[in-house]
């Protein structure tokens, strides 16, 4: 059957429909970040970065930075009503501490057991690994959003992780270019697929079983620029 | 009791070849660059003070700050979480030569072991880790049945950071994400350092919106209109 994988937009898009009013939500630098443009009309979420901010906006206008006032990507942001700027320590305790609703990270692995790879590629280079060691643990969930493959086209949902890890069993839900799919007692749970795709097509992209609870729904979203 | 620095260059006078040295930052808010390039005043004229050990999230950008203490040679090993940023090449170029050492640190761990460090407490436990080649070689232990790493302290001899608002007694104010791991870092110096854009009398602090307590500060000097790192960073500005 034919299918059109999904843009990073749209993963974005699904990843949001999933974010309850009244959340507090870490975005990990990068792609997770989109997710705060697809907010859901209706839902006050409080997004937190882990160099100090909770309660931040969009970006500001270009000229109008305050280069104080940023997030862990080092993007000039705004603030909104109700913001609050708090030291290091108490910021990881937000993450650490359970205070966090979700997490949501991208992956350049993520295992059947919830072990997520997604802080360096092999051993060549300068390391650097920031919070994502901290961010995979605390949050009520921990999410990931990710193309279903790499771009040469290998799955990147394994049964174990090659790449070193970022932490271990910690991802719950992975929101994939072609699906949903949940981490439940150590193996992969298809929740959504494209519509387009037999299950066949999905599992030989996939690098460990997709397991079924009931017919996984249609995972659809909107044409988004 | 006054705690005012009349000079950066007297501030920054007693920090010694090796020392281990905490600077305030994340990326460029809240770096103290007037501090920082003070010290590198003083490598140039004097040599010194070098072999030094800096802590501080990141590991410089551009040419200014904690990377030109880099490019000129001050600095022996790096505790730091992010050294990768898009304009680390002083740092990128000598740790690839095997010029510099790196220690990285997850950031939640790196402030832990800051804050443990200034609050008295030697080692703690941390998710953070577990499991990863970070944590080789870390003591481990399981609490109502989940993984944990131990981490020593992080102490050091000196803080220099960047506040607000001071008082001449060191209360501080920051500004914006501007705080990031200062508190932290002026509980866990032996001594600390701190340029403030505003200095005031005792009492021009409400007592209600002090975030670090005079107590956790040796020396102010004011710098009344700081530079800002990333506006530096992005005009191409070489120190």
């Amino acid at each position: 059957m034919a299918y059109t994988k999904l843009t990073n937009a749209q993963i974005a898009w699904r990843a949001a429909q999933d974010i309850e009013d009244g959340a507090y939500v870490n975005l990990g630098i990068g792609f997770p970040e989109m997710i705060a443009k697809f907010q859901p009309e209706g839902r006050d979420v409080i997004y937190h970065t882990e160099n100090g901010v909770l309660g931040f906006g969009g970006a500001p206008k270009e000229g109008e930075e305050d280069w104080d006032l940023i997030n862990a990507g080092k993007k000039a942001i705004t603030l909104k009503p109700g913001a609050s700027f708090f030291h290091h320590a108490d910021s990881f305790s937000m993450v650490r501490g359970g205070h966090l609703d979700l997490a949501v990270l991208g992956a350049y692995q993520v295992a059947q057991n919830g072990d997520l790879a997604n802080w360096r590629v092999g051993s060549k280079g300068v390391p650097a690994v920031g919070g994502a060691m901290d961010l995979v643990h605390g949050a009520k969930r921990v999410a990931v959003v990710t193309d279903h493959v790499t771009k040469d086209g290998k799955p990147k949902l394994v049964e174990t992780c090659t790449f070193p890890l970022t932490g271990v069993g910690c991802v719950t839900r992975v929101y994939t270019s072609l699906a949903v799919v949940d981490i439940v007692d150590g193996h992969f749970v298809l929740r959504e697929k494209l519509p387009g795709m037999t299950l066949e097509e999905l599992q030989d992209v996939t690098g460990a079983p997709l397991h079924l609870e009931g017919d996984p729904a249609d995972l659809t979203v909107p044409a988004l620029d | 009791m006054d705690k005012t620095i009349t000079s950066l260059a007297a501030a920054i006078a007693d920090i010694k070849d090796g020392s281990r040295l905490m600077i305030g930052g994340f990326g460029g808010s809240g770096a103290p660059i007037e501090l920082i390039h003070a010290l590198i005043d003083r490598f140039r004229e004097t040599g010194s003070p070098r072999d030094l050990t800096v802590i501080n999230n990141n590991a410089g950008n551009g040419g200014i700050g904690i990377a030109a203490m880099i490019k000129a040679g001050m600095v022996r090993k790096m505790i730091c979480s992010f050294p990768r940023s898009s304009n680390a090449e002083a740092f990128n170029e000598k740790y690839l030569a095997g010029e510099i050492e790196l220690e990285l640190v997850p950031q939640g761990t790196l402030a832990e072991r800051i804050r443990a460090a200034g609050a008295g407490i030697p080692a703690f436990y941390t998710p953070s880790s577990f499991g990863t080649e970070l944590a080789e070689g870390k003591p481990t232990e399981e609490f109502d049945g989940k993984m944990y790493v131990r981490e020593r302290w992080l102490k050091a001899d000196f803080a220099i950071i960047k506040a607000q608002v001071g008082d001449t007694l060191g209360n501080l104010t920051y500004r914006c994400a501007g705080r990031n791991f200062s508190p932290l870092m002026a509980m866990a110096a032996d001594r600390t350092i701190v340029q403030v854009s505003h200095l005031v009398a005792p009492g021009g602090i409400d007592p209600e919106t002090v975030v670090t307590p005079g107590i956790f500060v040796d020396g102010l000097v004011a710098v009344p209109e700081p530079e800002q790192e990333e506006v530096l960073v992005r005009a191409g500005v070489v120190y």
